[in-house]
């Protein structure tokens, strides 16, 4: 099996599939000529021409209307938005058409398209080049929304969202776009919607993460291992719908869970994920649920390392809740 | 038109030619031809009866005769069956607004006035052509072929309602007719309609999209999107704005200091027009210019019809409170109906009693209808949970269950 990164293996799946499928157009700002300012589709535009990765005009309204019309037609359009940050130009075509078509059609449209952005602080990007707003779209009926951590995950759940009869967001973590490297299955490789995958078992408490911040998960389970705590990690990897079942069952055995995300604490996904599993794991808890997210502050420059839910604020809480 | 209080306009001082060259329409309005008029002026408190400006494409004179130069060539039956379309428009305008009153549907935003423009453009498609409404252009789609019971029972929200009692009244769609899904957000359909002919014209198919909004929409992020992309990409679509005079309380000259609506076009390298909204002859001519504009491959168009809205802008609205119903009496002179009947009687041996047959009949079939649909149950509270998703995720089918074992709401049909 062959080595890649994530944006070679995002670049992998979209080749894979617009080989396969003539439907399958690729849209956006710089996602032609030079592949984009990640090189995610890098070369696409060199096998698949001007009709089929196409540059468009610097509006990401117009991407995402324009796209949803494709979507009306029978194309499956994949758009790139260049930074999750710059996608709220397009959130009323999202939120009020994308999201809505095919229910207040009764069913007889739906206007399927994948949205590609990459998400996530790390890269000194400050306010707009940072934030991770998932919540925002979860909170909007009929969206999927999916974020890999690892390059096989990636092209696996990039096919399936290509494939899914949905609207879905593709939200990259540009943090580990090259950081994170790993086997990347040849060909045709679906990593299904909806489930989400329990990276590390353990026993005593059960972390939730996902994206870039898997990566801290694991590193503050492993301090925490030294402490002789035994963390079980669950990878989402479909932030909505979520996989109910594998976190209700893991925090079922462990009787403690801490939540991990970039995006600010208030109303994020963790404050779902906790009131879900107090719905529906309540008799099996020994500790509060505890959330590691970022602030409710916009995304700080200088001070992001300190914003970000690393490993250094992971730690302590898995403690806490496993002694509490 | 002389007793309009609104200021001359300046699009009097267009070159004449533009109207006047024997090839009226779309298709020779281009960039190049426009400079001239582009000249910066005071921003001028335009009126949308300025139909008589020489730029103004227009075919049904007050004589009830037609301008050899821009008439679109109808046959008698071709003429009557518009007409019973209008009318047919008219009549549910009429019907609905007085259900809404009487509390038998939610809400109705028609289209008085407004008949010729709605009406003309849709007929000047071909059947392969697509239809993104705005919400007032009802009567394009059943002219495109709605079932009148399909648009009553969305009046309704029944079970039988395209949307599934999901919408409001007036968001229908019907794929068989080629009319997309209407939303209520300003301008949202205008890059969709933009992408959907793109993807034609990407996959070699031969049609064309045509887009409905108000003037209003023309302040909207979309419709700069939507113009700017069809632009740059030359998609084939036809960009038909209704100036009917107001978005809810604002006036046109709220919306843009441009001196027309048209002129916007130059801006996105493709031609604009202004037509006379109020002259269905007028408003079929230059739709067919802009459909073969298209077929030919030469991308977009813009079309401003010139039209008034001689209602409010829904039945939630009162426009006494922003307009004297007396300004309104010279746009009711130029009521499209009055003008495409006068022309009836003088060439096609119309009478008023087969106006009020007609009338009658479609009355007939109106209340056929809404019986009909009076009569249908309300959507299943299960479907609430339908097409959200293709499939019903398992937090959905969670709440769907906790709503159908709780407790009813009150007046639940």
């Amino acid at each position: 099996m062959p080595q890649m990164n994530m944006v070679q293996a995002i670049n992998d799946a979209l080749r894979f599939e617009m080989r396969k499928d003539p439907r399958v157009v690729l849209m956006g700002e710089d996602v032609g000529k030079v592949g984009g300012v990640f090189r995610v589709t890098q070369g696409l535009f060199d096998e698949f021409g001007d009709d089929r990765v196409i540059d468009t005009p610097l509006s990401e309204g117009g991407i995402i209307g324009t796209a949803i019309g494709m979507a009306l037609y029978g194309l499956v359009p994949v758009p790139e938005i260049q930074f999750g940050d710059f996608i709220f130009p397009a959130y009323d075509q999202i939120v009020s058409e994308l999201a809505k078509y095919r229910y207040r059609s009764g069913g007889e449209f739906s206007a399927k398209l994948v949205i590609r952005t990459p998400v996530g602080g790390g890269i000194r990007g400050g306010h707009y080049h940072s934030q991770s707003p998932e919540a925002q779209f979860i909170h909007v009926a009929g969206l999927k929304v999916v974020c890999p951590a690892t390059p096989a995950d990636a092209k696996g759940l990039l096919l399936a969202s290509i494939r899914d009869p949905d609207p879905v967001l593709f939200f990259e973590p540009k943090r580990v776009y090259r950081a994170a490297k790993g086997e990347v299955p040849e060909g045709d490789f679906v990593v299904p919607l909806g489930k989400a995958n329990v990276v590390k078992q353990g026993g005593d408490v059960t972390l939730v993460a996902w994206g870039a911040m898997l990566y801290e998960a694991l590193d503050a389970a492993q301090k925490a291992a030294e402490k002789g705590i035994d963390c079980e990690v669950v990878d989402l990897r479909t932030l909505w719908p979520l996989d109910i079942d594998t976190i209700v069952q893991s925090v079922k055995k462990t009787g403690r869970v801490v939540v991990v995300h970039e995006a600010p604490k208030s109303c994020g996904l963790g404050s779902e994920i906790v009131a879900l599993i107090n719905e529906k794991a309540f008799l099996h808890l020994e500790a509060p649920p505890k959330r590691v997210t970022g602030f409710d502050t916009p995304f700080p420059y200088t001070l992001e390392n300190e914003y970000l839910p690393l490993s250094h604020r992971i730690l302590p809480a898995v403690v806490e809740t496993a002694q509490y | 038109m002389s007793s309009m209080s609104a200021p001359k306009p300046a699009a009097t001082e267009a070159p004449a030619a533009d109207a006047l060259d024997g090839s009226n329409g779309a298709s020779h309005v281009g960039p190049a031809s426009r400079v001239e008029s582009l000249a910066v002026g005071p921003a001028v408190a335009r009126h949308p009866g300025d139909t008589k400006a020489a730029d103004v494409v227009k075919c049904l004179r007050d004589d009830s005769t037609l301008d050899p130069r821009t008439d679109p060539g109808l046959s008698s039956a071709e003429v009557i069956a518009l007409y019973e379309a209008m009318l047919r428009t008219r009549v549910l305008d009429d019907r609905l607004v007085a259900l809404q009153r009487q509390g038998r549907i939610g809400f109705h935003i028609g289209s008085l006035g407004e008949e010729a423009s709605i009406i003309g453009s849709a007929f000047a498609l071909r059947p392969q052509d697509w239809l993104f409404p705005c919400y007032r252009e009802f009567g394009g789609a059943l002219w495109r072929g709605m079932p009148l019971q399909r648009y009553v029972d969305n009046m309704f929200g029944n079970a039988n309602d395209p949307a599934k009692g999901r919408q409001m009244p007036d968001h229908y769609c019907f794929r068989q007719a080629k009319v997309t899904s209407i939303s209520s957000p300003i301008g949202t359909q205008i890059t969709q309609a933009v992408g959907f002919a793109w993807a034609a014209k990407l996959k070699k198919d031969d049609l064309a999209a045509i887009v409905y909004f108000g003037e209003g929409a023309t302040s909207s992020n979309e419709f700069h999107n939507g113009l700017n992309f069809a632009g740059v990409f030359k998609t084939p679509t036809i960009f038909f704005c209704r100036n009917n005079g107001w978005a809810i309380s604002v006036p046109t000259e709220r919306q843009t200091a441009s001196r027309t609506f048209a002129e916007k076009a130059v801006a996105y390298g493709m031609p604009g027009v202004r037509v006379d909204g109020n002259d269905i002859f007028a408003v079929i001519k230059v739709t067919r210019d802009a459909v073969e504009r298209a077929a030919r491959g030469e991308g977009s168009t813009l079309i401003e019809a010139m039209t008034y809205r001689l209602s409010g802008h829904s039945t939630s609205d009162d426009p006494k409170a922003y307009r004297p119903d007396g300004t309104v009496d010279p746009w009711r002179a130029q009521d499209p109906m009055a003008r495409l009947r006068r022309y009836l009687h003088k060439h096609h041996g119309w009478t008023d009693a087969r106006d009020k047959e007609l009338e009658a009949s479609l009355d007939a079939d109106l209340r056929e209808a809404i019986k009909a649909a009076e009569a249908t149950a309300g959507p299943s509270l299960e479907s609430m949970f339908e097409d959200v998703f293709a499939e019903v995720p398992w937090h959905l089918a969670e709440q769907r269950d906790e709503l159908v074992r709780g407790p009813r709401a009150k007046g639940h049909p």
